[in-house]
């Protein structure tokens, strides 16, 4: 009698809590968006005169949570960042995997290619946004249907300089690159590019010496850029080993572009049209340094989620996919246009800016690049180019 | 003799007396250019400039009292705003606007300034009598357009990242209500019956006419010109005219105003202006229509009547805002 009692006791109080639960769901929401970061080390560097900031996409992340909020107190919705970051590769997944099992479905991660494609494995009930790695097999063949992309890809970057250097009529190139698996992909990116856009690259070179260029570059350069006439020097050096020392010391006197002078890029801190002044000044308010392109698309993943939920007024995995991929999620980036999702590989489409270090340069695409369906897909893998069809089941 | 005299430097004085109403009598527009912190005087009987006043930072909005004497400023980058003397052109006052003022209205009763404050998120009312700040309230992320309605009633801002119009009711100066609208919405007008609101949305391409009293969007107007990319066609301003026919929507890089059926919302026709089509303005018989030219630094005349340009008048780098005194 007495263990009915209780029973019955329990099974209230669970009916209570139940209805509580939900009157509080009716009343808010409260979305939590996991932040996944690990960066490799990029080994000895010879140009690290100027260090890179070490919470590049956080600030951007914790930025875009800022905004959320200030739209989502109107709707009562509340939106909070978990961050899972070690500096070992194994230390973050396990934190993003302690977050997953806590309930988290939404993340925004700055990983390699690697490391994002397993967690994105394992997660398959949730929904990445890759706001770390530029790698263009993920856009091309691996095809992760729960990824997307606010980062643009090599080809996106390649793709806006090599049409700014057909406007310009710079079509001989010489392309030097690192050594390393991301110089090489960049390598391979502006071959594509050149092939695309009408260019020649004249002479291919891979950068191997061992000498100290802060010293040496005036001597060393010259010679190392002494090849068949080209109208411009392009750099693969993603981790800025040498490249820094290539401007103004090339055997022709010609300009160089790529990862070093003059540079595409997701974001940049002369970007200042279309409002982005004000999103320059609030980020620099709350980081106290410029916005650069990792922390931009780690801001563009969380607004991409507050956008979806202002819509959708809940935060279901499948819905925000969904509504992401369709051309209807009311994302914008400041850059003038209207920026979504490629239904086929889930790639944000956006304006990429090519600057060098003080001043903007010019946006691309460049006005002429015509396309059937939006010029923005001038750049990167267009559809017939990429494997991939997210819309395609899941 | 001596009367004569005297008649004749009466009769002189009065000419000259005269002279110089008439000069004051000719439709005047002022022009704020954003990045030359001037405003451009356009004397509109000759189409051309004829003064540049001196202000503070990046002049942004603009805005008349009712009596059309002192015409008001947002010097955006000088946290502050602005008041000119119209009759000597001097700036005789500065009020506390809160940081970053880019938009702003006077209510009917032209005392209380709403203005939106870029950078913080806020609405801030003055008393521009007293200088006192009456309210700050809190709103979306980069508030920008801001709009009173002729009855006073409502005070409404959007802001711009949020995607929201915010209904601040203005006898209490508290946010009471919001209506999520289009990306990036730029500009608000009510009709001079209070009872329709027009929201332009930059980078939705759209326009909103919303019902003042449900608050609820009761019709979106698309644009489609041809040539131009439909992301290229980007609402900014809205001008309605007072016989409630037409309204006038500045369509920014698409470098053309739509000329929109106030009744039906049909899009009548697409007039080109100059480079950035930014904000507009009517002179007082609403027979011209002014518009502001960012990159090309120009304003461009329209003749209402026959929905023609007629003339480009160079003022300042990146003109901004424009109003009309007779």
């Amino acid at each position: 009698m007495r263990t009915f009692a209780l029973h019955t006791l329990i099974g209230l109080l669970m009916l209570f809590s139940a209805t509580l639960i939900a009157t509080r769901a009716h009343a808010s929401l409260e979305v939590s968006i996991g932040y996944v970061a690990w960066t490799p080390d990029p080994g000895p560097i010879m140009s690290n005169v100027i260090p890179e900031p070490e919470d590049a996409g956080l600030q951007g992340a914790q930025l875009a949570i800022v905004d959320n909020n200030s739209t989502g107190r109107f709707l009562k919705h509340n939106y909070q960042l978990q961050v899972a970051s070690a500096s070992e590769l194994d230390a973050t997944l396990d934190a993003a995997r302690a977050l997953h099992a806590e309930g988290v479905r939404l993340f925004v991660t700055n990983l390699p290619a690697a490391p994002l494609q397993q967690l994105a494995g394992e997660f398959s009930d949730s929904l990445l946004f890759n706001a770390g790695s530029y790698d263009d097999g993920l856009r091309s063949q691996s095809c992760l249907p729960n990824v997307l992309h606010t980062l643009p890809s090599r080809a996106m970057l390649t793709d806006a300089l090599a049409q700014f250097l057909a406007v310009r009529k710079q079509t001989r190139w010489l392309l030097i690159s690192g050594s390393t698996e991301d110089d090489l992909a960049y390598a391979e990116a502006v071959k594509r590019s050149a092939k695309r856009f009408g260019h020649r690259i004249v002479a291919e070179k891979q950068w191997s010496f061992d000498t100290d260029l802060r010293r040496a570059a005036q001597a060393e350069v010259p010679l190392f850029t002494q090849t068949r006439e080209y109208d411009v020097v392009i750099v693969a050096d993603e981790r800025g080993d040498f490249g820094e020392y290539i401007p103004y010391n090339t055997w022709y006197p010609r300009p160089v572009a790529g990862t070093q002078g003059l540079t595409p890029v997701g974001w940049h801190k002369t970007v200042e049209t279309y409002g982005a002044a004000q999103l320059q000044k609030r980020f620099e308010d709350q980081a106290g340094r410029w916005m650069n392109s990792l922390d931009f698309a780690a801001w563009l993943g969380v607004r991409s989620i507050g956008a979806a939920v202002t819509t959708l007024k809940h935060a279901d995995v499948d819905e925000i996919r969904a509504l992401s991929l369709s051309d209807r999620l009311p994302l914008d980036g400041f850059k003038g246009r209207r920026l979504s999702y490629r239904t086929w590989n889930g790639q944000l489409r956006q304006p990429i800016p090519v600057v060098h270090p003080r001043a903007l340069v010019t946006n691309s695409p460049q006005e002429g690049y015509l396309h059937p369906v939006t010029d923005l897909d001038t750049l990167g893998f267009d559809q017939p180019e990429s494997q991939c069809d997210l819309l395609a089941g899941r | 003799m001596k009367t004569s005299f005297l008649k004749t430097g009466l009769l002189t004085g009065a000419l000259l007396l005269g002279g110089f109403s008439l000069n004051a009598l000719a439709e005047t527009a002022y022009v704020t250019n954003e990045k030359d912190n001037t405003v451009s005087v356009i004397d509109l009987t000759k189409m051309e400039v004829v003064d540049t006043i001196d202000v503070g930072m990046r002049p942004r909005g603009v805005l008349l009292s009712s009596d059309n004497k002192l015409l008001y400023i947002c010097a955006s980058d000088s946290d502050r705003v602005q008041v000119i003397d119209l009759e000597t052109r001097q700036i005789i006052k500065e009020l506390p606007s809160g940081a970053d003022p880019e938009q702003f209205a006077l209510h009917p009763n032209d005392r209380w300034l709403y203005i939106s404050n870029e950078d913080d998120a806020l609405v801030t009312v003055i008393d521009v009598k007293t200088n006192e700040v009456l309210a700050q309230i809190d709103v979306g992320v980069e508030p920008e357009g801001m709009a009173v309605s002729y009855d006073g009633k409502w005070a409404v801002n959007t802001s711009e990242t949020s995607n929201m119009l915010h209904w601040i009711d203005t006898s209490t100066n508290e946010l009471v209500d919001n209506t999520l609208v289009d990306q990036r919405p730029r500009h608000v007008e009510f009709t001079k019956d209070s009872k329709i609101l027009w929201a332009s949305a930059e980078i939705g391409g759209t326009v909103h006419v919303v019902d003042v009293d449900s608050k609820q969007i009761q019709h979106t107007i698309n644009f489609a010109i041809k040539g131009i990319h439909p992301d290229r066609v980007q609402p900014v301003g809205v001008k309605l005219s007072s016989d409630g026919k037409y309204a006038f929507v500045a369509l920014g890089p698409a470098n053309h105003v739509a000329v929109v059926d106030a009744q039906t919302y049909e899009v009548l026709d697409y007039i080109l202006v100059g480079r950035r089509v930014w904000h507009m303005s009517f002179n007082t018989d609403e027979s011209l229509l002014l518009t502001t030219n960012g990159v090309s630094g120009d304003v461009t005349v329209i003749d209402v009547a026959s929905l023609k340009p007629i003339k480009s008048i160079k003022v300042g780098r990146y003109p901004w805002g424009v109003v009309v005194t007779p």
